[in-house]
């Protein structure tokens, strides 16, 4: 028997851990090491969207519908997908607007409007109130229920206990006075709650590992598995219908899509999902890790609902235990007392982060977008004058949460008898779905306007009031049943689950879909009809090209006006206190090179608009605009001229776009140029060169011919023998340099692809003979001995005879040249192997290093460092052969050892080649 | 005894001019073919004058000069350099380590003795 | 911002592949009276397939590509 003073200090134990976790990491963020500012931290507070209804409602709905339950987590695993582009969105516009809540998101986007943010306030209040009651209900029944232990039997109705005697109520009470705790014993500018997202995370991590540890228990110390449960279950024929089951159960497919919608949009809208995804958010690049980390989170959560569910209906198939609280009652009859305290802490960590975060995301709301607008304006309460409103501000905040949680209270003894935990939430979630049109269509389309988002949301709002709340209210007895069964006024069309006629959905499904054409329908027409404000027209603009703008500064081209600075510090030192007024004005100073105190600020429109921002942290965009209007002269722009500024900012972004991308081009032609440079200059180097050793080789026979012809001409007294020498080298000079010049000329003509080759069937056996006997007086005055090894018949080429010629002499007069002196032999062969002739011409002289054989087809370049080896050579011989040969489509190359002499062998291909084009 | 005058290139054709050209000025000529080998002759001849060609194999005729001018026992010799590649930066170089004079080939065979004539305090 | 665009639209892809596998008709195709290792065909497809597209979205917006 578990003592109720053990639960209780168990249960209190647990709430003094969070606040433990809070109160550090709260000290953590005052001391700038923020411990939430990482991205697992951050999809763990995510998933405060799993409350009492996953925890003990998931396995309820699927021991009576089957899988109908896991709608409501497969919609945001899909959601979640597009948060990259939505919710980083959602999150850009916060920060650049210092947005505080979903209220005041809605507002800001239509023009900063008091009166919208005010009905969404009202919209989420009443919306979210069932959803909270769940969550009481949650706690007190399993409360109840494991007072009780061993014992399992099902407590009687709350509804009927008196106030003081009802758990439900201490435990409102208790939570409302936690949540002030919690959430309001400062005044945070930016409404971070450092200290509650910790512990919402370690919630998270309590109750997932609670939910496991009973569902392990369950499905493999009560069963043998997973495979045994649904084993037992094929044999139950009334838990048939639920193994094969989507037919006739929970409203078939169309069920199945619209609550996989409506929790797509929960995931986003509802107040506590709001603040931590978007409020809370300490880096949007968080949202990588979030966005597959969540769904994760979502599926490890349900894997063991339907084995408890099945496990729960086949040890209690009398129906004598509410199959919300197998979770508890399963552990409870297998006698483990340890697991079922564990699932009643599970259950209390999924209930309190629903009610903390919640609570605190309505309080500000209440406080920002609907308390204080009123307040500000009544005249004769001259709230402005005051020196300091914090107080005032935290006091309405914690007014707030506990009258919320004691309508959530309310809101259970009136109707939560009536229905299953969650059928209670889903009315929730149909109540803040209907945020969806207002806010989706505020981020992504400029055209919607203040009066389309207040007829959208009023008309989605009211749908939901009568189809939904209404009837609730009716099926607990605190309104007429008739009018559920009748109708109002008992006109059939009007009533409120089969609205106009349309029947066979179940109630959700229907409020949905006549909320849905309501709102949109209304909201879309309205703001086709209407026109914009200016400031509609300035709000919408900076929502929808968030993206496109850069910082605070977007808000402030709008504004037009004088103003004071001590002024606004008054204002801001009001609301947020002096200290951090103080920090507030030195950071703008600091970010502009001034001081504060000290240098004067400008009170320009960039500073009203900072300050309107810093304001807005503390009351709202709505609240924030009236402050900052009553202490600055402001001369209202006209629509036109919104406008007229809006132009010009996207004539420019437009303008710069196009910039962005001729720069970008011009980036590359640049590249480009340079590379292109960068060869022209190589060429360039090389024609340089080309031209400084075609120089060097011409003045070198020249000088000799000169210096000989200045001796002839001045020196008579040179005898006859040696006039004849000298007119002797004279000559041989002016021949090499004739040669020179031919060769260079072309060089220069094969490299410029000029020359015209003459074509014509080239027998290559009469080349060979043909230059033998032409070099055959070269040979003989040196004693060369020359083989010559031919077949008898090769086929014939396709080419320029006189340039093979002109090839095969170049080779034959370069192996007279280098080969053994006094000894020489040379070798031509000719073969015929592979569609090609292969001609080797080889010496026996003292061979070719390798380095040398590298370059030696280089213009210039011969045996030797070039810029000192002088053979007789022009050194433009072995490269107009290479040049030639190429050209034939064949390939020249040289093999040699040192002093093994030196083999020259070229191909030509016997196919007749086509021509390459010159 | 008339002064010593080494010529350093590796045409021979040149060679052969210059020899005939300083011989007749009554100047005792020796020759070497490449670097080393002048600095072999210059070793052993101690020679007045260097004509000295700059693109020898082996070793250039900057080389040569530099090796040259590196010892104080033969920094009296004078030199006179020949050079095919006439650039300024070629002649600046050549000056720079320590040549005499530069000379650009092809040359006057007039202009080539009257700077010999200099370099050696002959009279013209 | 190339890289963010990227992740962006696969993401969005891997949305609508979700919105198909977890909607009529491709349920449809599961929703019979046939078991996976005793599990009722549905159930198991269902969290095969939604374990599959977590791991796709973290594939997703954690490659560097």
């Amino acid at each position: 028997m578990l003592q109720g003073h053990v639960i209780v200090l168990v249960a209190f134990a647990y709430l003094g851990v969070l606040f433990g976790i809070a109160y550090y990491a709260d000290k953590r963020a005052d001391a700038g090491r923020s411990v939430i500012a990482n991205p697992y931290i951050y999809a763990l507070s995510l998933a405060v969207y799993a409350t009492a209804w996953t925890f003990y409602g998931s396995v309820g709905r699927a021991a009576s519908d089957g899988i109908g339950f896991l709608p409501i987590y497969l919609g945001p695993t899909l959601m979640i997908a597009l948060w990259w582009l939505v919710m980083r969105k959602i999150i850009r516009i916060s920060k650049t607007n210092r947005i505080t809540t979903l209220a005041d998101f809605v507002a800001s986007r239509y023009g900063k409007s008091a009166l919208i943010g005010g009905l969404v306030t009202v919209i989420a209040v009443i919306g979210i109130l069932p959803y909270i009651s769940l969550q009481l209900k949650a706690i007190a029944t399993s409360y109840a229920i494991l007072l009780q232990y061993p014992e399992i039997s099902m407590p009687p109705s709350a509804g009927g206990a008196p106030l003081g005697a009802d758990t439900a109520f201490w435990i409102a009470l208790i939570l409302a006075a936690f949540t002030i705790l919690f959430g309001t014993r400062h005044l945070d500018a930016a409404e971070h709650h450092e200290g509650m997202v910790a512990a919402i995370a370690f919630e998270s991590l309590v109750k997932l590992v609670a939910f496991l540890a009973v569902g392990l228990f369950v499905t493999y110390g009560m069963y043998n598995g997973i495979g045994d449960i649904f084993g037992r279950a094929w044999l139950e024929p009334n838990l048939l219908p639920l193994l094969t089951p989507l037919e006739g159960v929970a409203g078939g497919y169309g069920t199945w899509v619209w609550l996989t919608i409506l929790s797509m949009l929960a995931i986003m809208f509802l107040p506590r999902q709001f603040q931590v995804a978007v409020i809370e958010n300490t880096d949007e690049r968080h949202l990588k890790k979030a966005i597959w980390l969540f769904p994760l989170y979502m599926l490890a959560i349900n894997v063991f609902v339907l084995p408890i569910a099945f496990g729960g209906n086949l040890l209690f198939p009398d129906g004598s235990v509410d199959a919300d609280t197998y979770v508890l009652t399963l552990p409870m009859a297998a006698r483990q007392e340890g697991l079922a305290l564990l699932v009643f802490i599970g259950g209390l960590s999924a209930a309190t982060g629903m009610v903390i975060v919640e609570t605190i995301a309505l309080s500000t709301m209440v406080c920002n977008d609907l308390v204080m607008p009123v307040l500000l304006r009544l005249k004769r309460l001259r709230l402005a004058e005051q020196p300091d409103l914090t107080a005032l501000l935290l006091g309405i905040r914690r007014g707030a949460i506990v009258m919320i949680l004691l309508l959530g209270y309310l809101y259970f003894r009136i109707a939560g008898e009536a229905y299953a935990l969650v059928s209670i939430g889903l009315v929730s979630f149909a109540a803040v779905a209907q945020f969806a049109p207002a806010l989706l269509g505020g981020i992504f389309w400029k055209g919607g306007t203040r009066l389309g988002a207040l007829a959208g949301l009023s008309a989605g709002f009211a749908v939901w009031f009568y189809t939904l709340l209404l009837p609730a209210l009716a099926r607990s007895g605190w309104l007429p049943i008739s009018f559920v069964e009748e109708g109002l006024w008992g006109i059939a069309l009007l009533k409120p689950q089969e609205l106009f006629g349309l029947a066979g959905l179940d109630q959700i499904t229907h409020a949905m879909m006549w909320s849905m054409i309501a709102n949109i329908g209304a909201y879309v027409s309205v703001s086709l009809v209407g026109s914009q404000s200016a400031d509609e027209h300035r709000q919408a603009s900076l929502f929808v090209d968030v993206f496109r703008q850069s910082g605070e500064v977007g808000g402030a081209r709008f504004w037009r006006g004088t103003a004071s600075v001590p002024e606004l510090y008054n204002l801001l030192a009001r609301f947020q206190g002096a200290a951090t007024a103080e920090s507030a004005f030195a950071d703008y100073a600091r970010a502009r090179g001034l001081r504060w105190p000290g240098d004067a600020l400008p009170a320009d429109a960039e500073f009203v608009h900072y300050v309107e921002v810093q304001l807005a942290g503390a009351i709202g965009a709505a609240s924030a605009r009236v402050m900052v209007a009553s202490v600055v002269k402001e001369e209202a722009l006209t629509i036109d001229e919104v406008r007229e500024i809006l132009d010009e900012a996207s004539q420019v972004v437009v303008y710069s776009h196009r910039l962005e991308q001729k720069s970008r081009e011009l980036e590359a032609a640049t590249a480009e140029l340079r590379e292109a440079n960068e060869r022209l200059k190589e060429l360039d180097r090389l024609k340089d060169e080309f031209v400084s050793t075609v120089s060097h080789e011409l003045r070198t026979p020249l000088t000799s011919i000169r210096a000989f012809s200045e001796i002839l001409r001045e020196d008579a007294t040179v005898d006859a023998a040696q006039r004849r020498k000298f007119l002797d080298i004279i000559t041989k000079e002016s021949e090499r340099l004739t040669r020179l010049i031919s060769q260079v000329l072309d060089v220069s003509k094969l490299e410029s692809g000029r020359v015209e080759w003459q074509g014509a069937r080239v027998d290559m056996r009469e080349v060979i003979s043909d230059t033998v006997t032409a070099m055959d007086q070269q040979f003989q005055e040196k004693g060369i001995r020359v083989q010559v090894l031919m077949p008898s018949e090769v086929a014939p080429v396709n080419g320029d005879v006189d340039r093979i010629i002109q090839v095969m002499l170049n080779l034959m007069s370069n192996a007279v040249k280098f080969c053994r002196p006094g000894a020489g032999i040379i070798e031509i062969a000719l073969r015929e192997r592979g569609g090609e002739l292969r001609v080797d011409v080889s010496d026996n002289g003292r061979g070719i290093s390798e380095e040398d054989q590298r370059v030696i087809f280089d213009r210039f370049r011969q045996g030797g460092d070039t810029l000192t080896d002088k053979p007789k050579g022009t050194g433009l011989g072995l490269h107009i052969c290479r040049q030639i040969i190429e050209h034939h489509g064949g390939r020249l190359w040289v093999r040699s050892r040192p002093d093994e002499g030196a083999c020259f062998s070229f191909t030509l291909p016997i196919e007749p080649v086509q021509e390459k084009a010159a | 005894m008339g002064k010593q005058v080494l010529i350093v290139d590796d045409e021979p054709n040149i060679v052969q001019a210059l020899e005939f050209l300083l011989s007749r000025r009554g100047l005792r000529v020796s020759v070497a073919r490449d670097g080393g080998e002048a600095l072999r002759r210059i070793e052993a001849d101690r020679p007045d004058l260097v004509l000295l060609d700059v693109m020898m194999p082996v070793m250039s005729g900057h080389d040569v000069c530099l090796r040259v001018r590196e010892r104080a026992d033969l920094r009296h010799i004078k030199i006179l350099m020949l050079s095919a590649k006439g650039y300024a930066a070629e002649v600046n170089r050549g000056m720079a380590i320590g040549a005499d004079l530069y000379i650009t080939k092809p040359f006057s065979t007039k202009e080539l003795l009257a700077k010999v004539d200099q370099l050696l305090d002959l009279p013209a | 911002m190339e890289r963010d665009e990227a992740k962006g639209q696969r993401l969005v892809a891997l949305f609508i592949l979700g919105c198909l596998l977890f909607n009529y008709p491709v349920l449809s195709l599961f929703n019979v009276a046939s078991d996976a290792f005793g599990v009722p065909l549905l159930y198991a497809f269902i969290f095969a397939a939604w374990a599959v597209l977590v791991a796709l979205m973290a594939l997703a917006v954690e490659s560097r590509r």
